[in-house]
């Protein structure tokens, strides 16, 4: 099997699997990096997010053949010690119900703060629609953002140390 | 969040159930889990145990599953509350399959309704019995000691030992069967905003739910199942899927054919490339249109579930009738977490790790595929992404436990999303036919609803009590308005669909076509449908509350922007009442928008507020979810709604502000998890009703226009 340089999470990795391996699979069975979730397989919920150069992917739809020399942070890439401004404003609204999707809300979110500081409720809306929740947290999940502009700074996440 | 493996330290372990004895066990350090486990004759229903360590430490075993709905917070509440220990001490994790705890199952929204004395009976047993070990350390009465945040206190002298240091002593001392409980007043957790205890592993990925299951030398299976409804095996070519690198076998199984491999992605490669053939089964032709057809054509034999005065005479003598005909449709869970479960067969034990709504019911399908004893199977409940009732079925963990016995290796089964949506376990569709008689000032005198749909009981092999399926016509059977003369029947229709529990069960549907058709009686009878209501609930009180507290912070009655409307809806089901008010506005494309849900409900006292307003919030949107768009699509026998494209879930930019309101009526307790859910339909229906003057007979909602 061919053999692919993945750099994830700021780390070089490589792993040896077939080409149209997706990457979304590539992560959890190969690297381990069980927080990204596998949910539709066809681009529909976006459980798979990953930052694919700091843009929210599909990483079930992104073969890993095509990843290339792309930067890849995921969820466990956010910080080290759930310290992100958005894992701390999860935390305060008590966001999560089965909790399921929200590695992907989460690292969605973060790509939506990164672009702009101060969104509106209708431009979190309409940045986080393809991120389903079974479990309808979206109020939270609004409010979760918000209270991220709000009260975080970029700098207190651990993503952009290495 | 499941640890494995013990602690070496010091345990206090007591479990408790209901009005029965106490089983007290003590671990040894870094010795075997129990040294005196046994069970006093007679023991029943035992539902919590609590360890506490020499380093102060307090961890409670809940036996109830979370599958977002709070109770791996609720339920250590509870007990913590009677304990009196430091709630930033509490650790909680999942009860495995174990028999002193009785049937372990959840669903039915009963967990903490029926667990809200016995909780805290557990407790505060630990409780009494860490003050007598105080009282006997210090040689005083224990009637001279207090507990309070993990210590015992002498109050005479203000000497103080911790719990840590009582752990050891307490587990030698009998258990009290029935110590005493706190007053309300003093309660110091329950009915607090407390944070959850799974929240911070569900921000950071480092939550295990079982799709995340690994272990050396696990394998990965996809299953190939029967592509039309009762399709059986003829025969499978399985070189092609082989030569995938990765796969490793190919293994018939009852369900169908498996593909295993090393990791997912070559297994599910590898079952592309199955060849199977299949003999088509009794439901090849099944498609919507039959379905309907089916369901219209069953209208006609319904039996009676209810027959109150006399509804023929009443509707020949009505000042006007109305009649209706609504149609619901068979409807998915979509957990976002597809089926799984990981299974490991060896030499006399079966172990298996799932994300389940049943250890009992998990135990027991490897025990008959097994042929262990139940105390050979161990049961690992995972976390879970999302339930709904769904995994309180089993399917996918007989194909784990199938496939590990002829595989001789861990495997973990997993759906693809295609495979959880057709696997089948839907809500039933269905017909209600209705005619209504007003009297002369508008007030309805006669009810007759007619309706059929397949029976979930009859297909779960349950008896059917008068030939009525009570859980399918819950809902409709105990319609709560005065109408003197009211008819329901129900008429079973078959038809080849497995059906199951849904968020809710009978009083999803019956509560969108009951309360519709209220409404389209109070539109006939020029009567407000808030007021029209009120009026025939005389006799349930909590009805009325929750119906005047949504109506009153909605501003029903008050003026709208143009173009928009409210609709109102109240129900009962799982022993709480529920009461919403929709805003709705019709967009260009004709499709209605959700703005606001003004939410009432009375589960009769609270435990976690938070908890309440979160499952309002999810239990809208499920509803809300269904009623826009939810319907398990049939052609040819096969279902053709197999992904998130066709079945679409409701979005971020579709979800309306929730605002709710808990009533506490000090009444008996309900449930949470599942009331939420019926009102939304019909809210929403009643406010389109409101704005076009069309009542909506048909879900999901189509467009307006």
């Amino acid at each position: 099997m061919p053999e692919y340089r993945l750099r994830v999470n700021d780390e070089l990795r490589t792993v040896q699997v077939d080409a149209d391996t997706p990457l979304l699979w590539v992560l959890r069975d190969e690297l381990g990096l069980t927080g990204t979730k596998f949910g539709c397989g066809g681009g529909y919920c976006r459980a798979c997010a990953v930052q694919i150069d700091g843009a929210p992917g599909f990483s079930c739809r992104l073969r890993v053949a095509d990843v290339g020399a792309r930067r890849i942070t995921t969820i466990e890439g956010l910080s080290p010690d759930r310290s992100h401004p958005l894992q701390r404003a999860w935390i305060a609204e008590d966001v999560p119900q089965c909790g399921y999707c929200q590695s992907g809300q989460i690292v969605s979110a973060a790509a939506l703060l990164d672009r702009n500081p101060d969104p509106s409720a209708d431009e979190i809306d309409a940045w986080m629609s393809p991120n389903l929740c079974r479990c309808g947290t979206y109020n939270r999940i609004r409010r979760a953002i918000q209270r991220a502009a709000r009260e975080g700074t970029r700098d207190e996440a651990g993503s952009e140390d290495a | 969040m499941p640890e494995r493996g013990l602690s070496r330290r010091h345990f206090l372990e007591v479990s408790g159930g209901v009005g029965v004895g106490l089983v007290l066990s003590f671990a040894l350090p870094g010795g075997p889990a129990a040294a005196r486990k046994t069970a006093p004759p007679g023991t029943q229903e035992l539902n919590a145990w609590i360890r506490i360590g020499t380093d102060d430490t307090v961890e409670f075993f809940v036996s109830q599953l979370e599958m977002g709905q709070g109770v791996f917070t609720s339920v250590p509440m509870l007990i913590a509350e009677e304990l009196e220990v430091d709630w930033q001490r509490v650790r909680a994790q999942q009860a495995p399959a174990d028999d002193r705890f009785g049937r372990q199952r959840t669903g039915g929204s009963a967990s903490i309704r029926r667990g809200f004395d016995e909780f805290r009976r557990v407790g505060a047993a630990a409780r009494e019995m860490l003050i007598a070990a105080a009282g006997e350390a210090w040689s005083v009465p224990r009637s001279e000691c207090r507990a309070r945040q993990g210590v015992v206190i002498h109050e005479p002298t203000g000497r103080q030992l911790r719990y840590g240091e009582l752990a050891a002593r307490a587990a030698a001392l009998p258990a009290p069967t029935d110590p005493p409980l706190k007053p309300r007043s003093e309660f110091r957790i329950v009915g607090r905003r407390v944070p959850r205890l799974d929240t911070p592993a569900k921000t950071d990925g480092s939550a295990q739910y079982g799709m995340d299951v690994q272990m050396d030398g696990l394998r990965v299976a996809l299953v190939e199942r029967p592509p039309t409804l009762g399709a059986k095996l003829a025969s499978f070519d399985a070189s092609a899927a082989l030569a995938v690198e990765g796969v490793e076998r190919v293994v018939e199984i009852p369900s169908g054919v498996a593909v295993v491999a090393r990791t997912t992605w070559p297994a599910m490669k590898g079952r592309e490339q199955l060849r199977v053939k299949w003999n088509p089964g009794d439901g090849a032709n099944v498609s919507d249109e039959s379905i309907d057809a089916q369901c219209r054509a069953a209208i006609g034999r319904t039996r009676l579930a209810r027959d109150d005065g006399d509804v023929d005479q009443a509707l020949a003598g009505a000042a006007s009738t109305v009649e209706a005909v609504y149609e619901f449709p068979y409807l998915a869970h979509a957990a976002m977490e597809p089926m799984n479960c990981t299974a490991h067969v060896r030499d006399g034990e079966c172990e298996i790790w799932v994300p389940t709504q049943t250890q009992s019911g998990t135990r027991a399908a490897a025990v008959k595929i097994t042929g262990l004893a139940p105390e050979q199977v161990a049961v690992h409940p995972t976390y879970m992404g999302g339930g709904f009732g769904r995994r309180s079925a089993t399917d996918f963990v007989e194909d784990a436990v199938h496939l590990s016995k002829s595989v001789g290796a861990p495997v973990k089964v997993v759906y693809s999303r295609e495979d959880d949506m057709r696997a089948g376990y839907y809500r039933p569709a269905g017909t209600s036919e209705f005619t209504g008689g007003l009297a002369a000032d508008g007030t309805p005198i006669a009810w007759r609803h007619r309706m059929a749909t397949p029976s979930i009981m009859r297909q779960k092999g349950w008896t059917l009590s008068d030939d009525i399926d009570g859980v399918v016509v819950e809902g409709a059977r105990n319609l709560p308005y005065a109408i003197p003369n009211l008819r329901v029947g129900w008429a079973e229709v078959e038809l080849p669909i497995s059906t199951h529990w849904w968020r809710s069960v009978g009083s999803s549907h019956n509560a969108y076509v009951t309360e519709c058709f209220f409404d389209e009686l109070c539109r006939a009878g020029g009567v407000d449908p808030v007021e029209g209501r009120l009026a025939l609930l005389d006799g349930h009180p909590r009805h009325q509350r929750v119906l005047r507290v949504a109506a009153e912070r909605a501003g029903w009655g008050t003026s709208l922007p143009e173009g928009r409307t409210r609709g109102v809806a109240v129900h009962e089901c799982f022993g709480s009442f529920v009461a919403q008010v929709a805003e709705v506005t019709v967009g260009k494309n004709g499709r209605p928008r959700v703005h606001r849900v003004v939410c009432a409900i009375d589960c009769g006292d609270v435990v976690n507020p938070d908890t309440i307003e979160a499952q309002m919030e999810g239990a809208i949107a499920f509803g809300l979810s269904a009623a826009l768009h939810g319907r398990v699509h049939f052609a040819a026998g096969r279902v053709t709604s197999a992904n998130f494209d066709r079945y679409p879930l409701l979005r971020i930019r579709e979800m309306p502000r929730v605002e709710t309101h808990i009533v506490t009526s000090g009444d008996p307790l309900g449930g949470v998890g599942e009331p939420g859910t019926p009102p939304i339909a019909p809210a929403v229906c009643n406010a389109l009703l409101a704005l076009t003057g069309k009542p909506v007979r048909r879900l999901p909602i189509t467009p307006v226009g």
